[in-house]
């Protein structure tokens, strides 16, 4: 099996907040009552300081498991929520992934199956791939797509060695049927009617795809043993693999009732938890709707149970926080006009020179080992910072992002500006030597101490909404 | 070898305006203001004046940059004007300059001024402002109160001491310090309130309450200094000597090496020491007479003392409940209120502090003055514990 080509590791991120659909639903009943009979559950919802890009560099962190593989030749990143039109979003997550600059980038975007195509791009190519895929999904208060929609990312390392699963076979239909769309000057989507999406759409366009499949590799469908296809129409799924000749124990949960829909992300978040839970020999169907439909099968080897441990979508899940208070989801996704205060006016500019010359101390965390006293020090400064060393240019690159560190002082800030305040921030220490004064994130009320262990995440800084420029560097998260 | 400027500079005369909401008057009018009673004081005219130090700290928020506002505001003649920014120290800073040239020979007389007009900012606390390219892409969201208030955190952590008998000592510190401000006709805040008021009030950056957090003020202080012998000639008796003017600034050790622990001022320890040396005093918990001390934030004055040398290391609290540094204490600490309640127009409040010393000196402080007061100590600190400029001055009684 070694040298076979196929996925070598997965990954998977999803935001901490779950927003209950209760609330949303009761917000709204009002308006909208019809929304009550999807008040159940809850989804995954980004925090203000999260993006498809902070998102997608979790998943691959998660799946990398903190080392830069050797040979990468390509990140494909997939979203219909990019927040850059014009800069690379793929250059950001592979600077803050230290891929290096000997890398081929790419973004893909435009429909829900951008994540599906940009891994069956990545297989048919031959060389080592990272494929992330990333949605921050913004919709409409009171619309269904409000509650169906969740935010998440999920990444996945293909390429040459001992694949964890190999793929089988690929198959793609491209039909121009426009089940919803968004135009490049609108932020929400704009969708027809769910029963001609359903008959006409998924249950037609599905199963001519896999049929294909099942067809151009010769294996019968009753074989498969895990079924992903992301949906959020009701009934859809089952009926799918009925007609496609899958059978219905195969059928995946498509985490509607935990998580919400991701997009574009959301069949690699379906793959990457089957692929979490799947046993040697398992096949595994997954498809992916949108102006058609991709289908691909893989078969998972013996190499799935020398994986080591990573967070999964059951980990992701796992961390979780319950939010009830909708009119912050309405406030992080900027539909609500708050007074911010005058603090927020401050001019948050971004002089590009200085990015470019600090981009790895930037977007990925990178300081200095002096090479004279070993002296771990961030930022990098020409002089080294022991006092009893103080070497000139003697320090070499060094990463903190993957280091776990030690809360030493915080505070709970409620003057300062802060999308989510107070703002919690404090003095961390790297358990390797290191510190830092860093923003926190993800904090509970009341939840910090001194001594915690905090993790380094990607996320938002600031946003320059006079420009529209994001602003992106790394928090301290409780590990 | 160096040995100090100890004596050889005496304060000629001081100034120092009304502190507080100043809606109806501009910088320069307080700048004027701080600057008539100083030059009656010192008995002297503008055209003495060979050279000044004007310390502004947010001057893009009020009088702009440069030595320029302050030599056309007083009319100065075309001497030289430095204009100083050194965080919150600025006003010591500006002082530091001016005791620097007369001690050098290079001037007879020289003038220290400092100004801040807060109130033209329309923000409630110190306005948000940037930090510079890069610092803006990395430094935390942190505010005044936020950082300070970190130090209650890794204090509490390092000594074991329970939040509640921490947030009890800074009530004290701040309650005393209203006490003293309600009699000091120049403060900005004048009024008394309860430790239950401090322990009650609404949360700013926690463990920092309202009541934790000082004036945020309009005001102007000045100085004007000369040597000994000028200012006997000018017929100056009991003349008030500087004995120490020291600074230590932050070099990355706290926020980027691995020794500092965030319960303390790495930089007021070595600036304190030396300025004992400097004013040949060993044993300051028994000669000095009176503190002033950058009470930002209650806990800033707590840690503050011991890192003084005047309460022992993690004792504070203690000292503090004992009322050591009350008006009717051992060393009252912040004796005309304090940045608390005399308020913080910034770049004025280190010369603000060493004012209420001299005025303490030469027997002038009305219903706030200490009998027979000799030796005064100033502490004005600028920026975050982790990162600062600790300046320290130290005036008494010339000759003693």
């Amino acid at each position: 099996m070694a040298n076979e080509f196929g996925i070598l590791s997965y990954g998977a991120y999803l935001p901490r907040r779950r927003l209950q659909r209760k609330v949303v639903a009761a917000a709204n009943g009002w308006f909208a009552p019809g929304l009550r009979g999807l008040a159940k559950g809850e989804r995954a919802m980004a925090n203000w300081d999260e993006d498809s890009v902070t998102m997608a560099v979790e998943a691959a962190r998660d799946c990398l498991g903190g080392l830069a593989p050797a040979g990468l030749e390509q990140l494909i990143l997939a979203s219909t929520t990019h927040p850059y039109d014009d800069r690379q979003n793929a250059a950001i997550v592979a600077n803050a992934l230290h891929l290096g600059s000997a890398l081929r980038v790419l973004d893909v975007t435009g429909s829900q199956r951008a994540g599906t195509s940009a891994l069956i791009s990545a297989l048919s190519g031959g060389g080592k791939s990272l494929v992330a895929a990333a949605e921050h999904r913004l919709a409409k208060a009171a619309s269904p797509q409000e509650l169906h929609y969740g935010d998440g990312a999920a990444a996945l390392l293909v390429g040459s060695g001992t694949p964890i699963a190999r793929m089988i076979g690929a198959h793609s239909e491209t039909v121009d049927f426009v089940h919803q769309f968004r135009s490049s000057d609108r932020p929400h989507d704009y969708a027809w009617e769910e029963r001609w999406i359903r008959d006409e759409g998924y249950m037609k366009l599905v199963p001519a795809a896999l049929a294909a499949l099942f067809k151009s590799t010769g294996v019968a469908p009753a074989a498969v043993t895990h079924f992903c296809l992301p949906c959020t129409l009701p009934r859809v799924v089952p009926g799918v693999a009925k007609r496609a000749g899958i059978a219905e124990t195969a059928v995946r949960d498509n985490l509607a009732a935990v998580c919400g829909d991701t997009g574009a992300a959301h069949a690699l978040v379906m793959l990457a938890q089957a692929l979490a839970q799947a046993q040697p020999g398992d096949l595994i169907a997954v498809a992916a709707f949108g102006q058609g439909c991709d289908a691909l099968l893989f078969e998972v080897t013996p190499a799935i149970g020398a994986l080591p441990p990573r967070s999964g979508v059951d980990g992701a899940l796992a961390r979780r926080k319950e939010e009830t208070n909708y009119l912050r989801f309405l406030a992080f996704n900027d539909h609500l006009a708050l007074e911010r205060g005058m603090r927020a006016e401050a001019d948050k500019g971004t002089p590009l020179t200085t990015l470019y010359r600090n981009r790895d101390m930037i977007t990925g965390l990178v300081g200095g080992r002096c090479r004279n006293c070993g002296t771990l020090q961030f930022p990098r400064g020409r002089y080294c910072v022991n006092p009893q060393c103080n070497g000139l240019d003697t320090q070499e690159a060094h990463p903190f992002s993957d280091t776990p560190a030690k809360v030493m002082s915080y505070t709970a800030d409620v003057l300062t500006y802060s999308a989510d305040p107070p703002a919690y921030y404090g003095m961390v220490e790297f358990d390797a030597g290191g510190r830092m004064m860093a923003d926190f994130t993800d904090i509970d009320e009341g939840k910090v101490e001194v001594g915690m262990t905090m993790r380094m995440m990607f996320r938002i800084k600031e946003h320059d909404t006079a420009r529209g420029f994001v602003r992106y560097f790394w928090k301290a998260a409780p590990a | 070898m160096a040995t100090g400027i100890r004596d050889k500079v005496v304060i000629l005369g001081m100034g120092c305006s009304k502190f507080g909401e100043r809606w109806d008057r501009n910088a320069e009018d307080l700048m004027v203001e701080a600057f008539e009673e100083c030059a009656k004081d010192a008995g002297i005219g503008r055209e003495q004046i060979e050279a000044a130090w004007f310390g502004t700290a947010i001057e893009e928020q009020h009088v702009g940059k440069s030595g320029v506002p302050l030599a056309m505001t007083l009319r100065l003649p075309y001497i030289p004007v430095t204009r100083v920014e050194n965080y919150c120290a600025t006003g010591t800073e500006a002082f530091r300059g001016a005791v620097y040239a007369v001690a050098s020979g290079a001037v007879d007389i020289a003038l220290a001024l400092g100004v801040e007009k807060l109130k033209d900012t329309g923000y409630g606390g110190l306005p948000q402002r940037g930090r510079g390219g890069l610092n803006n892409m990395f430094w935390a969201n942190i505010s005044a109160p936020g950082s300070f208030a970190q130090l209650a955190a890794a204090y509490r952590a390092k000594h074991r001491v329970d939040a509640k008998d921490l947030k009890r000592a800074m009530a004290h510190i701040s309650v005393k310090s209203h006490d003293n401000g309600s009699l000091n006709p120049k403060a900005h805040l004048r009024n008394r309130i309860t430790e239950d008021d401090v322990i009650n009030a609404p949360m700013i950056a926690d463990p920092l309450g309202l009541y934790d957090c000082c004036g945020v003020s309009d005001g102007s202080a000045c100085a004007i200094v000369t040597t000994p012998d000028i200012a006997r000639g000018l017929g100056k008796k009991d003349l008030v000597g500087v004995k120490a003017v020291q600074l230590a600034v932050s070099n990355g050790q706290e926020v980027q090496f691995g020794e500092w622990d965030g319960s303390y001022f790495a930089t007021t320890r070595v600036a304190a020491k030396r300025a004992y040396q400097e004013a040949g005093i060993d044993d300051p918990r028994k000669r000095i007479s009176l503190f002033d001390v950058h009470d930002c934030f209650s806990v800033t004055e707590l840690v503050t003392m011991e890192d003084l040398g005047i309460s022992q290391e993690g004792k504070a609290i203690g000292d503090v409940l004992d009322g050591f540094y009350d008006a009717s204490g051992k060393i009252p600490c912040q004796i005309d209120g304090g940045l608390k309640c005399f308020g913080h127009p910034i770049g004025a409040s280190g010369l603000r502090m060493i004012y209420e010393m001299y005025l303490q000196l030469n027997g002038r402080a009305g219903e706030r003055q200490r009998p027979d007061p000799v030796l005064g100590m100033t502490h004005n600190l600028g920026g975050f514990p982790s990162q600062n400029v600790s300046a320290i001055t130290i005036v008494g009684r010339y000759g003693a």
